[in-house]
């Protein structure tokens, strides 16, 4: 199944303003891994994803989604491989219906009709959102957007789900009834963020990143307890270990 | 300042919705040979910003009270022409809807009077002119500022001669102009400042937002403005070929005695005329043996009191049975949702 | 406070629209139509008629009857937006002094009468297009629109507008809330503040324009965004239209306020 590999190889990647936000980055994401991306604000996670679906172009090395490289050329079939949802729900959600927002990846895919109906139900059902199917974007709790983008980027049967900050401005039931959700996937998953206890929960895989650099990339479980590395990183020790830390 | 329907005359409201669909027409096709996918999303949150803008107020300085901005003038910078005009259209449509300001045959006036003057007029005329291709904040503030003043200064001459072409109020077009040519001047010389701030403010932490923007062509801007001269003076034409006296009363009044006989106002008899020949209605007044009461009602001025005083009194008749009519439904309505 | 209030009326007629009466479920073409050929046939009643229009609240008090509108709410709003028509108005019974007839001692003039014309053509006018929107769904109201062939772009980007403007409006207003919590009294609140802060918001809004652009790419975007089509007119329908517009032009020819007047 080698479509499923997600693969950066040397790449590097510097804004039209000079700011260099990845630099020689490589590592590869295999068939239904689910990997963590961590680092501090800055570190270039989002150039990382922005990446992964051609949003942008690698100034060089090269970016491979199954076998296929990156280009110009290859988007569209990239973009249908690697769904990407983005940190905020409201830049993502834009139609004025969730249906139709939901329906939007499937209809520019070209599919017919009855069969975007069919996705878009799938969809919604899968992240338990079906009875809010007409309901404008604007009367939705945070959770439930968030829960909204996630079924509009499965509506088109990714390969691969790539999320940003997944948990951001969840409140914590909502952020908890998402991890039980992301826990029934069987995507690939890459996920970038700052939440280490749901990095916990849900990857295996954790690569480090600091300064558009990749500082370590290795079991989620021996890197994010690694006290001197997570100083490195500019990061904090998850909230379940600093607790059981001052407990013993 | 937002042209209300209750001010306006079919015929007047037609025209200005003609010409603004028209011009939308028009900025939608320019639009889509750009074909820049990335405008739309811009054109639409930025329509959004305008309204959210208008959330933060400010203190105008020396009155202590509460202003906020229109935001026409600052669109036309960001997006060019065109995709202005369309924003400033939506953001109108949204007001008429929402917030109730002036109706719907009113909004085609409104879309002319607030968008397509800045957008077709003092975008490329005056802005333009002045800032051309190396913007300085200097540039900036004086263009913002003078193109934001005529772009109202328009808007309101506008907002006069519509009202007065109407004929339903007696304010005389020289004192109406008085008062609103003025007010708008202020509220130009203020928001002309306040857009000049933003996009020097942007420019200062994000130059190319306003030096990527603003690449819509003068040429282009040219062509826009002919199509539409031809577009507006063929109606005018239109107007002037119906009622030939009528153009020449305004000027008249313009500069002749400020009070009028509303009775023989020849402008008021000309345009009904024409809402009789265009309106969707076509015969509503066409003398019928039936419709005597009607034409009672028409020439009020020399009605007898009797029937004046049968007006009264059936209207308030007609206003009871309204209103019994709605509080019956209302229960009716009620009845059928509970069960 | 008072625009910050005109946000909340907008949530709140945005509320309104969902509700599921007959009104509501009508195809939002059918109400565009009749809503606007009464707003013509309203308007095109001459400057000094005055009961003829009467006749035609009945159409503003069938919507708000039948849709249960709040008619405290669409009254509110009539007040709110006034003082421009109030303003032009009012000078029509200084300027027109022609006596029409006298009432218990008291002389009404043809200004008196144009003026309370113009007020009940406000009135009639007003609470017309916002019984449209209150019965409609924006989402309607955009398929209306495309299915009456405006251009795509204009559709497409006012419906971008009406889904952003929850979110902007919320982020000014944070904005406005912590600009407030540090300025006392008038000041802090001056065009400098201002300008600033619209500044703020304005690249924010404008970095997040480039966001959604990235998520619309992201799902296949190449330049169209689909319309949806849920609405088909129904022979129903078409009755309601044609009664109305029928009822419309029969108020119009006939002034049933006079009529009922003169069997007294």
């Amino acid at each position: 199944m080698s479509h499923h590999i997600i693969e950066f190889k040397d790449v590097s990647f510097v804004y039209p303003d000079g700011t260099e936000a990845l630099k020689d980055v490589s590592f590869r994401v295999v068939h239904g891994e689910a990997v963590a991306i961590v680092g501090p604000n800055g570190a270039g996670k989002t150039t990382l994803l922005m990446l992964m679906n051609g949003l942008i172009l690698p100034t060089s090395g090269e970016v491979l989604v199954g076998e296929v490289p990156v280009t110009k050329k290859t988007l569209p079939e990239i973009r249908r491989k690697v769904g990407v949802v983005m940190q905020n729900p409201d830049d993502q959600l834009f139609m004025p219906t969730v249906g139709e927002d939901v329906a939007f990846g499937p209809i520019n895919m070209g599919l017919p009709e009855e069969m975007v109906i069919e996705r878009v139900d799938e969809a919604l059902k899968k992240v338990g959102c079906l009875h809010l199917k007409d309901r404008p974007p604007h009367r939705l709790s945070g959770g439930q957007k968030k829960a909204v983008a996630i079924a509009g980027v499965l509506a088109m049967k990714p390969d691969i789900l790539v999320m940003d900050e997944p948990s951001a401005g969840l409140d914590p039931r909502a952020r908890k009834a998402l991890i039980n959700l992301l826990k029934t996937f069987h995507h690939s998953k890459i996920i970038a963020s700052h939440d280490l206890d749901l990095v916990l929960e849900l990857c295996p895989r954790c690569i480090v990143l600091n300064s558009g650099q990749v500082l370590a990339d290795g079991k989620a479980r021996d890197l994010l307890l690694d006290e001197k590395l997570i100083d490195r990183a500019g990061l904090e020790l998850p909230l379940c270990v600093q607790n059981s830390g001052t407990q013993t | 300042m937002h042209m209300a329907d209750a001010l306006l005359s079919p015929a007047v409201g037609g025209v200005f919705w003609a010409a603004t669909a028209a011009t939308t027409a028009y900025a939608a096709k320019k639009l889509r040979q750009e074909e820049n996918e990335k405008l739309i999303p811009l054109m639409g949150v930025l329509g959004a910003f305008v309204f959210a803008a208008q959330m933060i107020n400010f203190t105008i300085p020396g009155t202590g009270s509460s202003g906020h901005i229109g935001g026409g003038m600052l669109l036309a910078i960001l997006l060019g022409p065109n995709a202005a005009f369309i924003v400033i259209a939506s953001v109108l449509t949204v007001q008429a809807l929402f917030f109730a300001d002036g109706g719907l045959l009113a909004l085609g006036a409104n879309i002319w009077n607030l968008g397509f003057y800045p957008s077709y007029i003092a975008y490329p005329f005056i802005y333009k002119a002045i800032v051309k291709d190396n913007p300085t904040p200097k540039k900036i503030t004086l263009a913002s500022v003078l193109s934001v003043v005529a772009a109202l200064q328009l808007g309101a001459f506008s907002v006069v001669l519509q009202t007065k072409l109407s004929g339903i109020s007696e304010l005389p077009f020289k004192n109406f102009l008085m008062l609103m040519q003025p007010i708008h001047l202020a509220i130009g010389i203020a928001e002309g400042f306040i857009t000049a701030g933003v996009v020097n403010y942007i420019r200062s932490i994000q130059p190319e937002i306003i030096e990527k923007k603003t690449t819509v062509s003068y040429k282009k801007a040219v062509i826009a403005l002919s199509i539409m001269a031809v577009i507006t003076g063929g109606l005018l034409s239109w107007f002037a070929s119906t009622h030939p006296d009528g153009l020449e009363w305004s000027i008249m009044n313009v500069y002749g005695e400020p009070e009028l006989e509303q009775k023989d106002n020849p402008i008021v008899n000309k345009l009904q005329s024409i809402q009789e020949k265009t309106a969707i209605l076509p015969d509503y007044s066409l003398p019928e043996p039936e419709a005597t009461t009607e034409e009672a009602a028409e020439g009020w001025p020399n009605a007898d009191p009797g029937t004046s005083l049968s007006g009264i009194l059936g209207g308030l008749i007609v206003l009871l049975v309204v209103a019994a009519f709605g509080m019956g439904l209302r229960r009716f309505s009620r009845s059928g949702n509970s069960q | 406070m008072e625009i910050a209030n005109s946000f909340f009326n907008l949530g709140y007629l945005d509320s309104l629209s969902y509700k599921k009466s007959f009104i509501h479920r009508l195809d939002p073409r059918i109400k565009t139509i009749v809503t606007l050929t009464f707003v013509v046939t309203v308007v095109s009643f001459p400057q000094k008629e005055l009961s003829g229009l009467l006749s035609f609240f009945i159409y503003p008090v069938f919507i708000i009857a039948l849709a249960e509108i709040p008619l405290g709410f669409i009254l509110k709003k009539l007040v709110i937006v006034s003082p421009f028509v109030l303003m032009v108005a009012i000078f029509n019974p200084f300027l027109d002094k022609t006596p029409v007839m006298e009432l218990y001692g008291i002389t009404i003039t043809t200004g008196w009468i144009s003026f309370l014309s113009i007020i009940v053509k406000f009135i009639l006018t007003i609470s017309a297009a916002l019984l449209l929107i209150a019965t409609t769904s924006f989402v309607g109201i955009c398929e209306g629109l495309s299915r009456m062939r405006v251009p795509e772009v204009f559709v497409v980007q006012l419906m971008l507008l009406y889904r952003y403007i929850f979110v902007l409006v919320e982020e000014a207003l944070r904005m406005v809330r912590a600009r407030d919590s540090r300025s006392f009294g008038k000041k802090g609140r001056g065009i400098k503040t201002f300008i600033n802060l619209a500044g703020i918001l304005l690249v924010r809004t404008i970095h997040r324009a480039d966001r959604i652009y990235s998520a619309m790419l992201s799902r296949g975007y190449s330049g169209t965004i689909p319309q949806k089509r849920t609405h088909r007119i129904r022979t129903k329908e078409v009755f309601y239209l044609i009664i109305w517009v029928g009822l419309f032009i029969l108020f119009r020819k006939y002034n049933l306020s006079l009529a009922i007047g003169q069997l007294f």
